[in-house]
């Protein structure tokens, strides 16, 4: 029995009941589509979230006031509320910290923000020239925050464009006009470019203004809230956070790290928890996707078995026409291979529609990888094996005597 | 040639054992046109099942073509079925949904014959055992039961096989069609020169061969050559 004879006959004992192959083709379909548009859906988000993460800027470390809760005692860990972190802080990292590129200590806290007549309720970040370059923030029009900016306390202020459009309304050049932060005047000198971001902190809907003045007029103190380092590049990420770590210490007379009174957070922390949630999520999505495909499997080895019965006569005459057991094992084997094989293509094809639907009407980034197609391809021809050889192995042990006599 | 020496078939079940076959020993030599009769429950299936190589016998020989069957694998008998046998059942046996001339292709597909001359092999088969050609495409469950008959027939010669084992092959055709396919037995027989082996439970049937074995209770109580053949002036 040559492989195309085989093939004719499992197409023809397909083809000779449509509905019912169809209908068990539909089983792995679903299974095999939605495994593959809900890791679509899994992937995209984690691809949406890690880019999210390097928007905020390229191998950036994030010092905080306030700690992980030490060995009975709780300094405080609420950012911004803790106050342990200062503007010689982050001068000393400058200085004494070889592997960075910049320093950006900030101080930022919600106010309320009005402009003739309208008003809204907003970050407001005081910083230093650096940030942009840390943060990645580009400057549509205007200038940013300059050194001069800051060492002479001057009131101005860069906003971001959803400031802008809350304040000013869409399209207009807010660069000269002036915003009222906690009763004093701030003059707009530039506005940032829109990332159209979301996520943890949206830099458009963000006003900045010089360190110095954010310290002098609103919060009134010295301390900062929280100080971004850029590091040189990926590899000294760990070694930096570590060197940081030590000279912070230092400095504030630690000597049990687990004691510390700040965190440091470098963005490959961020980015692997980020991933570890997504990772998650993926596999719960791909889990449960997995159970139609296992209801699926479980379809096509009940239309096998009873299609084992149905013909089997027609398994006694090819025995006694001279078909081998291993014959008879092949051409029912096969005939669910070929089941769950067309299944997942068309499978794959519906899962690549939904997940290209759901990004297109649901707005959720969507991902097909190859290896998910790969995967879904390989668990289909599995479940064909899997699920298609015990009817199979059945057929072919059926004694051909008590088979031709089957009613 | 076939060789039957002492066969017995014995089957247990349960402890209780059931003799099928208490020792037969016959030789049906190349050509003729033996009918192998008795009411059921006589052995006779049993018998056939083992001419047939779809069983083997619990003790004795049984020689095809000097062959000797009787401790072959079952893979070793499904090839001696492929090359050398035949069958004609009772209820036909066609894929329903397959053409006549897959019907009749179907043993080829085990024995290696290409593709491309199966049908040529078929259409022979099927034009010797006298099937009209306007039927050959039409899908087998369409024809009346003489013509699946012959579908049957054209079937079990396909593969040239130097015995054909007909299971009462008019059991399920009404008289004036079992008398057809009967002729279309003995004109293989008288032509072709084959071997037939035909079971049936009826005399009037059996009295179409050329030599009647009986048998009952496992044992074989006649062996005779039919001097009152059956024979119809069918014309055709």
């Amino acid at each position: 029995m040559t492989a195309s004879d085989l093939f004719e006959e499992t197409y023809s004992a397909l083809l000779a009941n449509k509905t019912r192959t169809g209908l068990t083709m539909l089983g792995i379909i679903i299974g095999i589509g939605s495994v593959i548009a809900m890791v679509a859906i899994g992937q995209g988000s984690k691809g949406t979230i890690e880019s999210n993460i390097q928007s905020l800027g390229s191998n950036l470390i994030i010092i905080m006031p306030g700690a992980q809760r030490g060995a009975g005692i709780q300094i405080s860990a609420g950012r911004g509320s803790s106050q342990t972190l200062t503007v010689d802080d982050s001068d000393s990292i400058q200085t004494d910290i070889a592997s960075i590129k910049a320093v950006a200590p900030e101080l930022s806290s919600r106010y309320q923000v009005t402009a003739k007549g309208t008003n809204t309720n907003t970050q407001v970040v005081g910083t230093t020239s650096t940030y942009p370059s840390v943060r990645n923030i580009e400057i549509d029009s205007g200038i940013f925050i300059s050194d001069q900016n800051n060492s002479s306390l001057s009131k101005v202020a860069v906003i971001g464009p959803t400031v802008r459009d809350d304040l000013f309304g869409i399209d207009v050049d807010p660069v000269g006009q002036t915003i009222r932060i906690k009763k004093i005047d701030f003059k707009i000198i530039g506005m940032t470019k829109s990332r159209g971001g979301s996520g943890f902190s949206n830099p458009d809907d963000m006003i900045f203004i010089p360190l110095s003045s954010a310290q002098r007029f609103l919060a009134g103190n010295t301390y900062v809230s929280t100080i971004s380092v850029q590091a040189n590049d990926q590899d000294s990420m760990t070694q930096t956070q570590a060197d940081i770590t030590s000279l912070l210490l230092e400095r504030h007379h630690i000597t049990d790290p687990i004691l510390a009174d700040f965190s440091i957070l470098n963005q490959s922390d961020i980015i692997a928890t980020a991933s570890s949630v997504t990772d998650t999520l993926s596999l719960l999505l791909g889990a449960v996707a997995s159970i139609s495909l296992i209801v699926g499997g479980i379809g096509i080895m009940n239309m096998m078995l009873t299609t084992v019965t149905e013909r089997t006569r027609e398994i006694g005459l090819r025995k006694a026409i001279g078909a081998k057991s291993k014959d008879i094992n092949l051409q029912f084997i096969s005939e669910a291979i070929v089941l769950t094989f067309s299944g997942g293509v068309i499978g794959i094809i519906v899962g690549w529609l939904v997940s290209y639907a759901v990004s297109y009407f649901a707005g959720i980034a969507t991902s097909v990888s190859i290896n998910s197609i790969l995967l879904a391809f390989g668990v289909s021809a599995g479940i064909g094996i899997a699920f298609g050889y015990y009817p199979a192995r059945r057929a072919s042990k059926l004694n051909s005597i008590e088979a031709l006599r089957y009613e | 040639m076939i060789e039957c020496r002492n066969i017995t078939k014995i089957y247990s079940n349960g402890g209780v054992e059931t003799i099928a076959l208490g020792g037969v020993s016959f030789t049906i030599k190349d050509g003729e046109f033996v009918a192998i009769m008795g009411p059921s429950g006589s052995g006779k299936s049993t018998l056939m099942h083992i001419l047939g190589c779809l069983d083997t016998p619990t003790s004795g020989k049984f020689l095809l073509d000097n062959r000797d069957i009787s401790s072959m694998s079952d893979d070793q008998l499904a090839d001696i079925r492929k090359e050398k046998l035949g069958f004609v059942f009772q209820a036909f046996n066609l894929l329903p949904r397959a053409t006549v001339l897959r019907n009749v292709s179907l043993p080829l597909i085990y024995s290696d014959i290409p593709k491309d001359k199966r049908e040529a092999i078929a259409r022979t088969s099927l034009k010797n055992s006298g099937l009209d050609e306007t039927h050959f495409y039409h899908r087998s469950n369409q024809l009346s039961g003489g013509q699946m008959q012959r579908v049957a027939i054209a079937r079990a010669l396909v593969n040239n096989p130097s015995l054909v084992l007909a299971d009462e092959p008019t059991g399920n055709l009404d008289t004036k069609t079992g008398e057809i396919v009967l002729h279309t037995f003995q004109e293989l027989n008288r032509k072709q020169k084959r071997t037939i082996i035909l079971i049936t439970h009826e005399r009037y049937v059996a009295e179409h061969a050329n030599r009647i074995i009986t048998i009952r209770d496992g044992l074989i109580v006649e062996d005779e050559i039919n001097i009152s053949k059956r024979e119809i002036k069918y014309s055709n």
